[in-house]
């Protein structure tokens, strides 16, 4: 029986499409939670909420025009991320008001272009839900490079990340180029969503920036602990999620954040008062 | 900016220094220094520029008009109001210090030496065993202690201190100010700005009264006066003498402060 049972269990490796999904949505996981550590503990949930619908603009255009996904998606992140800069810092407008603008116009154009070109329709599906099933070997090596960039400079500039995280003026201050620190994040949470999009897709984006680095933040209360504890259960939900899919016959994507929001109640109910009062302390997710 | 040509005392200078946001002028043609060694307060009501005078100095606001800096090669230690940081962030005491200094190596360990060096200044400010509790736990008292402690593992020349009795209670008003007091007979420079007369302003050697303009600059006895304080404050105010140190009446004379009753039944 047992041997039934780990025969069923490793059917699912025996396919290409399988493994392939399983190490590009398992290096997804980690990637967005490690990035998610620092779009949680900065406030930044709905800037990486707002990027990825904007991207899905650019990346509907580049369908359409038959354009590389990597190059139009990319420039199109590029020009949101630079106008929604541009519009908050004239303080007219809030941040969020500015996200809130650009993406939804953004979103609109790449839902217009969906409709007036039917052809494209199911690359823009994929785009929208994922595609965690169909990827490519180019997928699989956009994800692990930018993983591997990322973990890299998280790693070298890790007490000048902390710094401007934790007190951006007094790091100011005391010479750490916050405006740098903070580029050096926004560049890598746009490749991160970038090159995640066609893996678990736009509207499952910001749940696996969000949840992981939350369940770690009730786990622990320090911030090393946190960038390995997030993309270890953004890697664990994915594998989890991806097997469950299998077998359940349901949509890989859906099933990953069903598994790390189920770990983040878990951990939410079990974690006692201690735990939910770091969660709380997270008031602007 | 730094300032090229100075004496070899000086640590901050402001040069006819004005600052504005948009059309408002905050800060008015101020002119002071701070000199290494000296313990300097920046008194005056809300909103009278002090936060933006020590905000131009770090560099923070530019001006309009003037020149404020430190002195090249001088370094700066500052404090902040302890509001300013979420105190929920996942850090321990020792991260908190340690995160000043450059990381010299690929992976970001805290070294022995940097333990050792972080553990000798948090015993030195009395803060000793609580480098590894998580910066929420610790009283009001100990936070601030935190901060300046962060400031000086920056090694700086002058500590600038931001209100740093705000909002704490009379105990821990009472801790910071021997700490200050403390440090700076150990040779530390002080730049603070309070708007805490009698419990902070009146110990201090040496105040700069800002009302977007310097009122006055002395020390206490010379500028806690009823003259300054109506010029300061624009109402009169008393001042009384207690065990050698002027004591500032907190409301203006005149001010009828009517006792409570309660309405009759």
């Amino acid at each position: 029986m047992t041997t039934n049972l780990a025969v069923d269990l490793l059917e699912p490796y025996g396919f290409e499409f399988f493994r392939n999904g399983t190490v590009v949505a398992v290096a997804a996981g980690g990637l967005c939670g490690l990035l998610g550590v620092f779009v949680v503990l900065r406030g930044m949930s709905y800037i990486g909420h707002g990027l990825s619908h904007a991207v899905f603009g650019g990346a509907a255009a580049s369908a359409v025009m038959n354009l590389n996904y990597f190059v139009g998606a990319g420039l199109w992140g590029i020009v949101s991320g630079v106008l929604i800069g541009r519009i908050a810092r004239r303080r007219i407008l809030g941040a969020d008001a500015a996200i809130g603008v650009v993406t939804t116009a953004s979103f609109a154009v790449g839902l217009a272009l969906l409709n007036r070109y039917g052809q494209a329709k199911r690359s823009i599906e994929a785009v929208l839900f994922g595609s965690v099933l169909g990827v490519k070997t180019g997928d699989i090596i956009a994800v692990v490079v930018v993983g591997i960039l990322a973990t890299t400079i998280i790693i070298v500039g890790y007490r000048r990340f902390l710094f401007s995280t934790f007190d951006p003026e007094v790091a100011s201050v005391s010479g750490v180029r916050v405006s740098m620190m903070e580029a050096a994040l926004m560049v890598m949470l746009s490749l991160t969503i970038l090159v995640t999009m066609r893996v678990i897709g736009t509207l499952l984006i910001s749940a696996l920036l969000v949840i992981p680095a939350a369940t770690a933040r009730m786990l622990t209360n320090r911030f090393s602990r946190m960038l390995w504890v997030a993309p270890a259960i953004g890697a664990g939900g994915a594998l989890l999620g991806m097997n469950l899919a299998y077998h359940t016959n349901t949509s890989a994507a859906a099933m990953i954040i069903i598994v790390c929001a189920t770990a983040f109640s878990g951990v939410y109910f079990a974690s006692g008062v201690r735990g939910k009062r770091r969660v709380a302390a997270l008031g602007h997710l | 900016m730094n300032l090229k040509p100075a004496p070899a005392n000086l640590l901050v200078s402001c040069h006819h220094l004005s600052c504005a946001y948009g059309d408002n002028l905050v800060v008015n043609d101020v002119t002071f220094n701070v000199e290494r060694g000296e313990f300097v307060g920046i008194v005056g009501p809300s909103g009278s520029g002090k936060t933006t005078l020590l905000r131009a100095i770090l560099g923070m606001v530019k001006p309009v008009h003037g020149e404020v800096g430190t002195v090249k090669g001088v370094r700066l230690g500052y404090v902040p109001q302890v509001e300013s940081v979420d105190w929920n962030f996942p850090v321990t005491v020792l991260e908190v210090m340690v995160m000043t200094r450059p990381q010299r190596r690929v992976l970001p360990r805290i070294t022995l030496a940097e333990r050792r060096e972080a553990n000798d200044m948090l015993e030195r400010l009395g803060l000793a065993g609580l480098g590894n509790r998580h910066i929420r736990e610790l009283s009001g008292g100990q936070q601030q202690r935190v901060f300046v402690a962060r400031a000086l593992f920056h090694n700086p020349d002058i500590l600038v201190l931001d209100e740093p009795t705000s909002g704490v209670d009379v105990r821990t008003r009472h801790e910071v100010l021997h700490l200050l007091a403390d440090l700076h007979q150990e040779g530390v420079s002080v730049l603070l700005t309070t708007h805490d007369l009698n419990g902070l302003a009146a110990h201090l050697p040496r105040l700069v009264c800002l009302n977007r303009e310097i009122i006055a600059d002395g020390s206490p006895r010379d500028v806690l006066v009823p003259d300054v304080l109506e010029r300061l404050y624009g109402a009169p105010m008393h001042v009384l003498e207690h065990g050698g140190m002027p004591v500032v009446l907190d409301h203006a004379e005149g001010a009828v402060i009517r006792p409570f009753r309660p309405r009759a039944v």
